[in-house]
């Protein structure tokens, strides 16, 4: 074990952290070595991200000691966490983005030039952005120190914050869930640099909730649950499903259960689909499909290929410019969101904030958006409150939402808790079509068990399901035919049975792949 | 019309142009910290006042023996500080109580006018205060010699160049120096300023209550060189016009100072034409054909510069500059009656080209991201 070769450049001893209600941290301890990636794993509100604020100062542990190269520390603010060489890129990316990089960089601490007036004297851009430059040589981070933040893309601010807790003097970087925001090739990219990072001597905390991740890259593992570590292991001895177990507390599924699909009537028949962006682009290419009753068709693609139009023209969010939809045999091309819902159509959206809840509105209220105005829940002009409050109790029971009350707004809940409010409420009404996009982004494993198995449920109840996701894994372990999205056109439709990650990457990445058929093959009705 | 007329009026433009200048100087310290101020015109109201009564009583203290320039400074320090405290009770409401901050601002406001008319009321008016009169001008050497922008810009009375050197220096100083950073990035992304050690609300505290220092500056100039005594309400709106200018001025002060200007220069435009010895309707035509005409080409420049190559502008900034041109060619050639133009109209007309100007042309402005929103330390 790393702990026995040298001194570890941090340990925490005991630490717990309580909120009103909430137990954060029950008497946490964790060390991390020099040079060592140390994997900290847990679900969605484990503890991980309070833990790591109380390492950077945000917050002040109720108990605890914080060691710093042996050294009893006190950790007051983040200037204290700096000072001890300790520097965090948190999930959301704390950079001003109508301010340079180098800006940003200088920030709190600038380096000045000409007349000393303390806070009034003149910042030294040219200095410091020549050392960023030397730095992200040093370790291999491109970051253009003279660019807008708002102009970057996801991946670049990430290593301009990575740049910016080592031009800080970071030798400990927490990443907090550096690659949810991530596409997989970023991804990659970020583990060349942490490994560049570690080769020269940091020591990294890889906060995560991705068992592929945690076992590709880190040197140990720790796993928080419910505020407390229950389990510390390698990855060489651990494995996914073990892992997982740890995270949940209980056995978890990585790969849903199904039987195979009894595809029956067309429910949803698109033609020809065009569709416009914001911008005026053409995004939908003339796109055709259909999805019958009782199968799951995936629509497998890279972001920004076309798939979030093609949601928003099916989900009536968005006219399309061209082309036909038909849900069982009504033209719904151009038809308002409320005429689709009531033909039958089931919409779990990418973004749950924006598209999916009224996030100042409690949960009992977000579960009748779509049918606050029919009965029980509504009789003429008046809203029956009764009847709205037992569909909550109803739902948040069976659909396991852990929520304080069903009178808790829907802001403050977890992101996953979140998700299966929208899925509750979707998926309790008669429905012919669910149109699933992302709905799993950002989510836990237990979280993603449950929502997967619910929708093989109403795919064998017969509901035909329309799965769009940028997650392979996802669209391999549900879909039972795969459409892969390329630049706003569907280049290839394959069995699921027969689609292999490999090719789907490479038709994902617009490439030709010999022996796939250009047109869709239209499954046998049952 | 002479080159007389021209310097006349721009001069006074900037005369008028700068307690707006002031006003929305005081709200870009606020709101780029990210706290909205609505109360700029109650602040420069008790400014007003202050000044005023500041000036009399030290006055009266010293028995008048120091000179009346000295009691005018004086003056001029009471108004800031009032100003100043009056804007630390908008801090404390907003950023320690999280109050909404419009509701703040109206507080603010009502609590001026309160005061300044329980205060003319029941004490200047009885008591027949008269002010000490106003700050003298002040030729600057050498650079008031130059000819026409001489007299323009180096013939003015002191919080007049204040207020162009604190322009120039807040300009500078917001976006060149530790504090200007610092006041940005808590404006925007306060989360972020607090992971990098800046003390967010501290930083809020210090900009409003630097920001009502400035607009009791605004208030001073009323009373200090312009007026010379208090009058009930006699900002008369001037702290909402500040605002946006502040606005049209994209939340910098050169940008506010350039609105302010144009509003400085419609007022000043209304009270030149009153005095009747021009042709008002030739004067009309030919400056918003100089206006539009300047508008044309100043966009055509800034549009070379970014080598921006839209399909639509070329049109419009041509048409533009013809537009100008053709109403500097009407104001030459046709000969116009010698009407009177009611003071109301004169003054609405530069209002309204003014407004229709920057909405169809400068674009949308954007606020600081965390404008109006109280910070939660999680």
């Amino acid at each position: 074990m790393a702990t026995d070769v040298a001194t570890p450049v941090l340990r925490v001893e005991g630490i717990t952290k309580r909120f009103p209600g909430v137990l954060a941290n029950d008497n946490v301890s964790f060390d991390l070595a020099p040079g060592e990636i140390h994997a900290l794993l847990g679900e969605n509100g484990a503890g991980k991200s309070t833990l790591m604020n109380v390492i950077y100062g945000l917050y002040q542990p109720d108990e605890g000691e914080i060691y710093i190269n042996g050294n009893k520390v006190q950790i007051e603010d983040p200037n204290d966490a700096l000072a001890h060489g300790i520097g965090m890129v948190h999930q959301h990316f704390m950079l001003v983005p109508v301010m340079t990089v180098t800006e940003n960089l200088m920030l709190g601490h600038e380096t000045t030039r000409g007349l000393p007036l303390g806070s009034l004297s003149r910042v030294d851009r040219r200095r410091v952005s020549r050392e960023i430059g030397e730095l992200a040589e040093q370790y291999g981070l491109t970051v253009d120190p003279s660019a807008y933040v708002r102009d970057l893309s996801v991946g670049e601010e990430q290593r301009v914050e990575i740049v910016k807790a080592l031009y800080r003097g970071a030798e400990v970087l927490i990443l907090d869930e550096p690659t949810a925001v991530l596409t997989p090739q970023e991804a990659e990219d970020l583990f060349e640099v942490m490994h560049s990072l570690v080769r020269q001597g940091k020591s990294i905390i890889f906060i995560t909730h991705k068992l592929k991740e945690v076992l590709k890259i880190a040197d140990r593992i720790s796993v928080l649950r419910d505020g407390r570590v229950v389990g510390s292991t390698t990855p060489a001895e651990s494995s996914e499903a073990e892992l997982a177990a740890m995270m949940v507390g209980r056995e978890v599924l990585l790969r849903v259960e199904k039987g195979p699909a009894q595809p029956g009537e067309e429910v949803l028949v698109v033609e020809n689909l065009q569709v416009l962006d914001a911008r005026e682009q053409m995004a939908v290419r003339g796109v055709s499909f259909s999805v019958r009753e009782g199968e799951i068709l995936g629509v497998a693609g890279v972001q920004g290929n076309g798939q979030a139009e093609l949601a928003e023209a099916l989900s009536g969010l968005r006219a399309p410019s061209g082309g036909q939809i038909t849900l069982q045999g009504y033209d719904i091309s151009s038809a308002r969101p409320r005429v689709i819902t009531e033909h039958g159509t089931a919409h779990v959206p990418e973004d749950r904030h924006k598209h999916g809840l009224v996030l100042s509105y409690p949960i009992d209220d977000n579960l009748v958006l779509q049918t606050y105005y029919q009965a029980p829940f509504a009789n003429g002009l008046n809203i029956n409150p009764k009847a709205v409050q037992d569909n909550a109790r109803r739902l948040v029971k069976e659909f396991d939402v852990r929520t304080p009350s069903i009178e808790t707004h829907a802001g403050s809940l977890s992101g996953g808790n979140q998700q299966k409010v929208i899925v509750a409420r979707e998926l309790s009404r008669p429905i012919r079509l669910l149109l699933a996009n992302q709905p799993t982004r950002g989510l836990d494993v237990g979280s993603i068990e449950f929502i997967h198995r619910r929708i093989v449920e109403v795919r064998d109840s017969g509901v035909a399901v329309l799965l769009i996701s940028a997650e392979l894994d996802e669209i391999t372990s549900l879909s039972d035919r795969i459409a892969v999205m390329y630049a706003g056109r569907i280049v290839a439709t394959l069995d699921a049975a027969a689609a292999d990650r490999e090719t789907l990457g490479l038709l994902m990445a617009g490439a030709h792949v010999e022996g796939v058929s250009e047109t869709p093959p239209e499954p046998e009705p049952a | 019309m002479d080159v007389d007329f021209f310097v006349g009026l721009l001069s006074l433009a900037l005369v008028k142009a700068t307690p707006l200048a002031f006003g929305a100087m005081c709200g870009m310290l606020c709101e780029r910290s990210g706290v909205i101020n609505i109360g700029i015109e109650g602040m420069m109201l008790l400014g007003a006042m202050m000044a005023f009564l500041g000036s009399i009583f030290f006055d009266n203290l010293t028995g008048g023996t120091l000179p009346q320039i000295v009691s005018l400074g004086v003056g001029l320090l009471v108004a800031m500080l009032s100003a100043g405290l009056i804007s630390l009770l908008h801090a404390w409401l907003s950023i320690h109580h999280k109050i909404d901050q419009i509701i703040s601002g109206t507080v603010i406001n009502l609590l001026a006018v309160g005061i300044t008319n329980f205060t003319a009321n029941a004490y200047i008016d009885p008591n027949h205060l008269v002010g000490l009169g106003v700050f003298p001008s002040i030729d600057i050497p050498l650079l008031s010699k130059i000819p026409v922008v001489g007299r323009i810009f180096f013939m003015h009375q002191p919080l007049t160049y204040i207020m162009l050197i604190l322009a120039f220096g807040l300009q500078f100083a917001l976006f060149n120096t530790p504090w200007g950073l610092r006041t940005l990035a808590v404006g925007e992304h306060p989360r972020a300023a607090d992971t990098v050690g800046i003390d967010v609300l501290r930083t809020r505290y210090v900009n409003v209550t630097l920001g009502g220092v400035v607009a009791g500056m605004g208030g001073a100039f009323l009373v200090l060189e312009s007026v010379g005594r208090f009058q009930k309400l006699m900002t008369t709106g001037r702290g909402f016009i500040a605002l946006a200018a502040l606005v049209f001025g994209k939340w910098t002060s050169i940008g506010a100072l350039g609105s302010a200007l144009l509003f400085g220069f419609a007022e000043a435009l209304g009270v030149r034409l009153q005095l009747g010895d021009v042709n008002q309707l030739r004067a009309l035509f030919l400056l918003s054909g100089i206006g539009v005409l300047a508008l044309g080409l100043i966009w055509a420049i800034l549009k070379a510069a970014r080598g921006e190559k839209e399909t639509r502008s070329p049109g419009l900034i041509s048409g533009t500059v013809a537009l100008g041109g053709i109403l500097i060619v009407i104001a030459a050639l046709v000969p116009f009656r010698a009407v009177t133009i009611p003071i109301q109209f004169l003054g609405l007309l530069p209002y309204v080209l003014t407004i229709l100007v920057l909405a169809g042309f400068v674009g949308r402005a954007v606020p600081p991201a965390a404008d109006g929103v109280p910070y939660e330390k999680q």
